[in-house]
């Protein structure tokens, strides 16, 4: 299974994304560039973090408008996966791929730090692999991630059940204490009604091996792996998955 | 003509920059700032004749890019009409 990871100018976690899927999962990647036109044949296509055309006028502002996220349109319409992670999942939410907008950490500050995130559904393409209120400790690193929208909207997101990853204390409890940028509802991840595209702040591609010192976020990568190879059964050239991810898959 | 646009946060939402500077303004002796939005302000050349096809595209501008609704407001206004020297 193939996947793409964008490159925008300023893009500095590609390399990670693609370390996972290339070297941990065993699966074909490439990079996409911000100006090509077609995601190629990828079947998964990852915006990754960093700070896009410098993060100028706001977080993925302007990389919402580049040639290749209109490729990644057509891609998410037609049902392919979309992983927007940190500053893609920013990305994804100025291109109107999904709900809301990010505002500056309620404190003021870069957030640096692992955080607890409790999982809120287990039946996206991505989250297959999780049981819902199973905790995962990931990293996060940013200055916009306070996600925000109005009263209405939030209502609408939780009813559809859009919500993904919420930021949680080490006992899976929401307390204020545990969020680290102030994101309404302590949402940390949350997913289109179509289920195919998840944006989440973390950084799932940073806690992918143990030599990092946690594999929490590799089921996100192998579980849309096992999604992909559902829907192409008796795929060619898919190697089985390593022992690590094999683990995850069925813990 | 020239033109300027001025983007700022939604009154309904928390604006932590605006707090933050409310805070130090205080913090230097004006006690009397209530409150303050934090927002950015943008100077645009535009080579049309037509104030009001000029206010139409700056607003589309605004909804289109410069602005992001969801959490932010915007104000248009045209402060030089002939020209294009600074203001």
């Amino acid at each position: 299974m193939k996947c793409g990871v964008v490159v925008f100018p300023g893009s500095n976690c590609d390399h990670d994304v693609y370390h996972v899927w290339k070297h941990v999962l065993q699966q074909d990647a490439t990079f996409l560039w911000h100006q090509d036109e077609t995601v190629k044949d990828c079947d998964l296509v990852v915006l990754p973090g960093g700070f896009a055309y410098g993060d100028y006028l706001r977080a993925g502002a302007l990389a919402a408008l580049s040639p290749v996220m209109m490729a990644v349109k057509r891609h998410a319409a037609a049902g392919g996966l979309v992983l927007g992670i940190c500053n893609g999942f920013q990305v994804l939410l100025e291109a109107g791929l999904l709900p809301g907008a990010m505002r500056r950490n309620a404190s003021q500050r870069f957030v640096c730090a692992d955080v607890w995130l409790r999982v809120e559904r287990d039946d996206l393409p991505f989250t297959r692999g999780l049981r819902i209120g199973q905790l995962l400790r990931m990293p996060v690193a940013h200055a916009e991630g306070n996600y925000e929208d109005s009263p209405e909207r939030l209502d609408a997101l939780e009813a559809a059940g859009l919500v993904a990853f919420r930021y949680t204390s080490p006992a899976g409890e929401l307390d204020p204490a545990w969020n680290p940028n102030g994101a309404a509802r302590a949402i940390a991840g949350i997913c289109n009604p179509e289920r195919n595209v998840l944006g989440l702040m973390p950084h799932p591609e940073r806690c992918a091996e143990e030599i990092l010192g946690s594999t929490d976020g590799l089921a996100i990568f192998s579980g849309a792996l096992a999604t992909l190879r559902d829907l192409s059964p008796g795929s060619p050239g898919s190697p089985a998955l390593p022992a690590a991810a094999v683990r995850v898959e069925v813990g | 003509m020239i033109a300027r646009v001025t983007v700022y946060p939604r009154r309904e939402i928390l604006d932590p920059q605006g707090k933050a500077i409310r805070d130090a303004l205080a913090r230097v002796g004006f006690a009397g700032v209530e409150d303050v939005r934090a927002g950015k302000s943008f100077e645009i050349r535009l080579g049309l004749e037509d104030r009001d096809l000029a206010l139409r595209q700056l607003r589309e501008m605004c909804q289109r890019l410069l602005a992001n609704l969801v959490v932010e407001d915007y104000a248009v206004e045209i402060l030089h009409a002939e020209g294009g020297g600074r203001p």
